[in-house]
């Protein structure tokens, strides 16, 4: 009877790979929305035109202020009429006059409704101290100006592989367990500051006994592709 | 083909400009963003950059004639100029800036105000250069940017 429970499982299988197949592509290619924020005209005009070109939408503000109000933080905690408001993506300087990126950085990881978007810095100064403090408060990234369209490439790539692994959700991560017939180590892989859900999709091997709180590790992020 | 010549003298000029270190790989990544569609998008930005720099540099001469130097506010506004002549591939304005800053750094208000003298000049030429190449590229149309030879 096992072979035949066996082959009963292959059969079941398939079906669940095509399920996961067309849902992958009927959720279709959404369009990032990325909230800009740069007291630098020049930049803003840059980061502007290197996210549309790689298909984002993009909405730029010129300080930490603005991108507060922009997202309903400044002191009206109601969150009223933001089902709307979809942001996969913010990208900060770090120096700016009045609200420094840093410290918009942790307004945004300290409000329920926007702490799990990704947030990355961008700065012309390669302080590591800078560098690190950024990601211990929970910034996706850091990266170093003037900011390249293979950054922005590589970032849209990445945030878009979180919102489709989102979508399918456990499912995707059973599938893989399933695949390669291994359970989950216990330690996660140390030096990869992988967004853990992320993590369980680039490496099955590593834990996907993630907790939504888990830290990304103090060094800036490996990128596995490309 | 009359053309020809002066699609060829728009490639030499560009050239010129990263040949004698004023431009840097930036630029040829704002170039590599233009399209059809915004087929004048390195000059826009530029022209932003004018903008900013003309106010940076007014509010530097104002604060470098003060008594004594506020070294913490001239730093802070080249930082800002640094930023924008880095965006845009200004590599020898950039290193001006960076000069300035260390003298800050160090106090020696005597250097900055040489220094900045001197980022005032490779500043003008920068725009001067820049504001011939953008006027003939216009005239000429669209030039290929096959020759990255910086």
């Amino acid at each position: 009877m096992g072979s035949a429970a066996g082959e009963f499982l292959r059969l079941v299988l398939p079906e669940k790979e095509k399920a996961v197949v067309s849902d992958h592509s009927s959720s279709g290619l959404e369009e990032l929305h990325v909230l800009a924020v740069d007291d630098s005209h020049v930049d803003r005009k840059v980061i502007e035109r290197l996210l549309k070109i790689s298909s984002c939408k993009v909405t730029a503000v010129e300080s930490g202020t603005r991108a507060l109000q922009f997202l309903g933080l400044d002191g009206e905690e109601s969150s009223v009429g933001f089902d709307g408001l979809k942001i996969n993506l913010i990208m900060t300087d770090y120096s700016m006059p009045g609200m420094t990126g840093y410290e918009l950085l942790k307004k945004i990881k300290e409000s329920k409704a926007f702490k799990k978007i990704p947030v990355v810095i961008m700065s012309s100064e390669n302080i590591l101290t800078r560098i690190d403090r950024c990601l211990e408060e929970g910034a996706e990234e850091f990266i170093v100006k003037p900011v390249k369209l293979s950054d922005v490439r590589r970032l849209r790539d990445f945030i878009m592989r979180g919102e489709e692994n989102r979508k399918k959700g456990n499912n995707h991560k059973r599938k893989l367990q399933d695949d390669y017939g291994m359970s989950p180590p216990l330690s996660p892989a140390p030096s990869l500051a992988l967004d853990c859900e992320i993590s369980s999709l680039l490496l099955p091997s590593s834990s996907s006994s993630s907790s939504p709180e888990c830290r990304p590790s103090k060094r800036p992020r490996l990128w596995v592709e490309d | 083909m009359d053309r020809n010549k002066q699609h060829r003298q728009v490639a030499l000029m560009r050239q010129s400009l990263f040949d004698q270190g004023l431009l840097d790989e930036q630029f040829v990544q704002l170039e590599e963003l233009q399209d059809d569609a915004n087929p004048n998008f390195v000059e826009e930005v530029v022209t932003l950059f004018y903008r900013d720099s003309a106010r940076l540099i007014l509010n530097i001469d104002q604060a470098l004639d003060k008594s004594p130097l506020d070294f913490a506010k001239l730093d802070s506004y080249m930082h800002q100029f640094k930023g924008s002549a880095s965006s845009i591939g200004a590599k020898k304005v950039k290193s001006e800036c960076t000069l300035f800053r260390e003298y800050c750094k160090a106090g020696n208000g005597e250097g900055c105000k040489r220094t900045f003298q001197q980022l005032k000049k490779e500043y003008a030429l920068l725009r001067k250069k820049l504001e011939s190449y953008f006027q003939l590229a216009r005239q000429v149309g669209p030039v290929e940017t096959a020759c990255r030879r910086i």
